[in-house]
């Protein structure tokens, strides 16, 4: 599903991503940690199109089709999805107006006529009461105001939404309390299947007890250093980062 | 000819043709002494710095049309808000239209100025009300030296208007260029509530300079909501003088959206006499090209214990210019005063272009004015944040450009005017989405 192979990628000029190689195939949750700085959510970023980033050797491929030339809605038509580290707020525009505007246009790509505007409705329903979402909430201005699990749990409302191939979730832990944590993990769980894939970034291994990972990759200094099954991520969470650290200073 | 000749001989004529025993005569005949004076306003004028009207000034104005022209309502049904029921006072080439208008009697007056000027029974409000708050400066004057036409409104008091009120001016082009002074009288007496809508539509592409003014006088708790639709096409230019005159516990809002034409200037005056009254004056500014719009505010606080709110949005695209200079003043004797002013400008294109001026003159101690003039990009993370989600580029910049003007759109209250706002939006934008926010 996913193919990144030698990737490299830049922000005014200072590389960051420096030889990745990851394969994603569907129905694997890969689970990527690292320290801060390492890179985790520039490779989120790159995967996803942000154009401030610059692949400046290897490529991606998506499904077959090569991104790198592709602007991020058109990733987006494609099915993936990033949900944001830090969602950003829109006033003016409310959660319901934007994940129904995001719907059409995806759809309109696909050249598909606009969701009927009951089966919308519906959707919303559904998906909003599995992330316990209160309606009222629907119709507030996007991100604006939210406290942090709420964002998150807004992000995940959306990938639901959006019935992505391919999840990239970038520290959608991070301003969790256990509750949220659990309500976030659960539609994750919930949305999985053997035809769609999930990327988790996370520096801690407590979302990994949630979403269970066949994969754990530790990036460090632009690149994947070290790959495993679930047990790298206690590994790390007991050792820390250090001894990659240094196990890499000493290859 | 220059311009200012040819209004200065033509005014001679005009008088002959009018009544010159109307009790407005000394009035036009004192506002063309002050034109004659001081002319068009140049750049040297402090409130005309930025904008110019020197490339408007330049064509051979026809200013009397000669001719009554007929245009079908099915050519201009468009331009109506026809959704609703509503009066309409429809003039074609400064010339009233009476086949396109819905005019009454009953109740209240929803006429003709020329009428209002010339029969007895008005005579008493326009002894009192004409002429008493408008400007005595060039460009108000001159449209006092020549009124004779426009929107007559008499709302007597304790009257719920249920249809709103629509003024319209269409110019044929049947010209090659027309100068149109519509001259507008609006009176709601005590605890009466009218909402009126206003728009210049010009036809074809011939040059045409409106120098309209509009008199409103809210009286005692009257309750006057007054919109302003500004999308002419682009060699179409307008200088609205509007000038309102509160009296205690009345509530007055003017909304102006600008969208089109090719130079754009209003003069917006508020004047509160009278405790505890409410003035709302708001804005939504989209243009391109080389459109200019330049948008002067006057609150004037004379007595205690009222508020303004002045919330102006634009968005620049291309080398299009703007303007806002909103001034605030607040007599000594206006204690109490909440004054609020914001300015958010959003420049697509380094080629455009705002000045924006805040100016508040505080003579009172004890007031709350607060003003914020912000000139900004469109928010580069979060158009990424929408194309993530694929919403397309041009589609993700519209949605943030609507949701910029949104707060101005939420305070109109008649929802046709919202819907057909934002279609012209949308229009403008060049999207097909809907903007249910």
């Amino acid at each position: 599903m996913l193919k990144i192979s030698n990737l490299h990628a830049s922000v005014n000029d200072k590389a960051i991503l420096k030889g990745i190689n990851l394969e994603v195939k569907p129905g694997e949750v890969h689970a990527i940690m690292g320290p801060n700085g390492s890179g985790k959510s520039t490779l989120a970023s790159v995967i996803a199109g942000k154009e401030e980033y610059e692949v400046t050797e290897g490529s991606i491929s998506f499904g077959g089709d090569i991104l790198d030339e592709m602007d991020a809605e058109e990733r987006a038509h494609k099915g993936i999805f990033l949900s944001f580290q830090y969602p950003i707020e829109i006033p003016g525009v409310s959660v319901t107006n934007f994940i129904k505007t995001a719907i059409n246009e995806t759809r309109k790509a696909k050249g598909l006529d606009n969701m009927p505007a009951k089966e919308m409705l519906k959707m919303i329903r559904e998906k909003s009461e599995m992330l316990a979402i209160d309606r009222k909430f629907l119709s507030r201005s996007l991100n604006e105001g939210f406290s942090g699990g709420e964002k998150k749990r807004n992000e995940i409302f959306q990938m639901a939404m959006l019935e992505p191939k391919l999840a990239i979730l970038d520290e959608t832990d991070s301003g969790l309390d256990i509750d949220a944590l659990r309500i976030v993990a659960d539609g994750v769980n919930k949305f999985k299947s053997k035809d769609n894939a999930v990327i988790v970034i996370t520096h801690y291994q407590r979302l990994l007890d949630h979403i269970v990972p066949d994969f754990v990759h530790v990036i460090h200094n632009g690149r994947i250093v070290k790959t495993g099954t679930k047990e790298l991520a206690y590994e790390l969470e007991e050792k820390g980062y250090d001894w990659i650290k240094e196990e890499e200073a000493n290859a | 000819m220059e311009l200012k000749d040819k209004l200065v001989t033509s005014f001679m004529a005009f008088e002959d043709r009018i009544d010159v025993d109307s009790p407005v005569h000394d009035i036009r005949s004192e506002a063309m002494k002050t034109f004659e004076a001081d002319g068009f306003p140049g750049k040297k004028n402090e409130d005309w710095k930025y904008t110019s009207l020197k490339s408007v000034l330049k064509h051979d104005y026809s200013v009397f049309p000669k001719q009554e022209n007929h245009i079908d309502y099915q050519a201009v049904k468009k331009y109506f808000i026809h959704d609703i029921d509503t009066y309409k006072i429809v003039f074609v080439d400064g010339k009233y239209s009476s086949y396109l208008s819905e005019t009454t009697h009953e109740g209240i007056d929803v006429c003709l100025m020329s009428s209002a000027l010339n029969k007895p029974k008005y005579r008493l409000i326009i002894e009192n009300y004409f002429n008493k708050i408008a400007g005595k400066d060039s460009i108000t004057s001159l449209n006092t030296a020549f009124s004779q036409e426009g929107a007559y409104i008499h709302i007597p008091k304790n009257k719920l208007v249920a249809k709103p009120i629509q003024i319209i001016h269409f110019a044929t082009g049947n010209e090659s260029a027309l100068m149109l002074q519509p001259r507008n009288l609006i009176v709601v007496d005590e605890n009466s509530h009218v909402q009126i809508i206003e728009r210049h539509q010009s036809l074809t592409d011939n040059p045409v300079l409106t120098n309209s003014v509009t008199e409103i006088y809210s009286n005692k708790r009257a309750i006057v909501d007054y919109y302003k639709i500004q999308n002419d096409n682009e060699n179409a230019s307008l200088i609205d003088n509007t000038f309102v005159n509160q009296k205690r516990e009345s509530h007055s809002s003017v909304h102006t959206f600008s969208f089109g034409g090719k130079l754009t200037r209003n003069n917006l005056s508020f004047f509160q006499n009278g405790e505890r009254i409410d003035s709302t004056l708001k804005g939504v500014t989209i243009i391109g090209k080389k459109q200019h719009v330049d948008h002067n505010t006057l609150v004037h606080h004379i007595e205690p214990n009222c508020e303004s709110h002045q919330d102006y949005k634009g968005i620049y695209a291309d080398s299009s210019s703007g303007v806002f200079n909103g001034k605030v003043l607040v007599s000594k004797e206006a204690q109490k005063t909440n004054a609020f002013q914001a300015n958010n400008n959003i420049l697509l294109s380094d080629k455009a272009s705002i000045n924006t001026k805040p100016q508040l003159e505080i003579f009172a101690d004890d007031v709350k004015c607060t003003h914020g003039c912000t000139i900004g990009q469109l928010d580069e993370s979060a158009m990424f944040y929408m194309r993530s989600r694929g919403i397309p580029e041009k589609e993700a910049k519209a949605l943030l450009m609507f949701a910029f003007s949104n707060n101005v759109l939420s305070s109109v209250k008649i929802p046709e005017i919202k819907e057909r706002i934002t279609k012209i939006i949308a229009n403008k934008l060049g999207v097909n989405i809907g903007f249910d926010l």
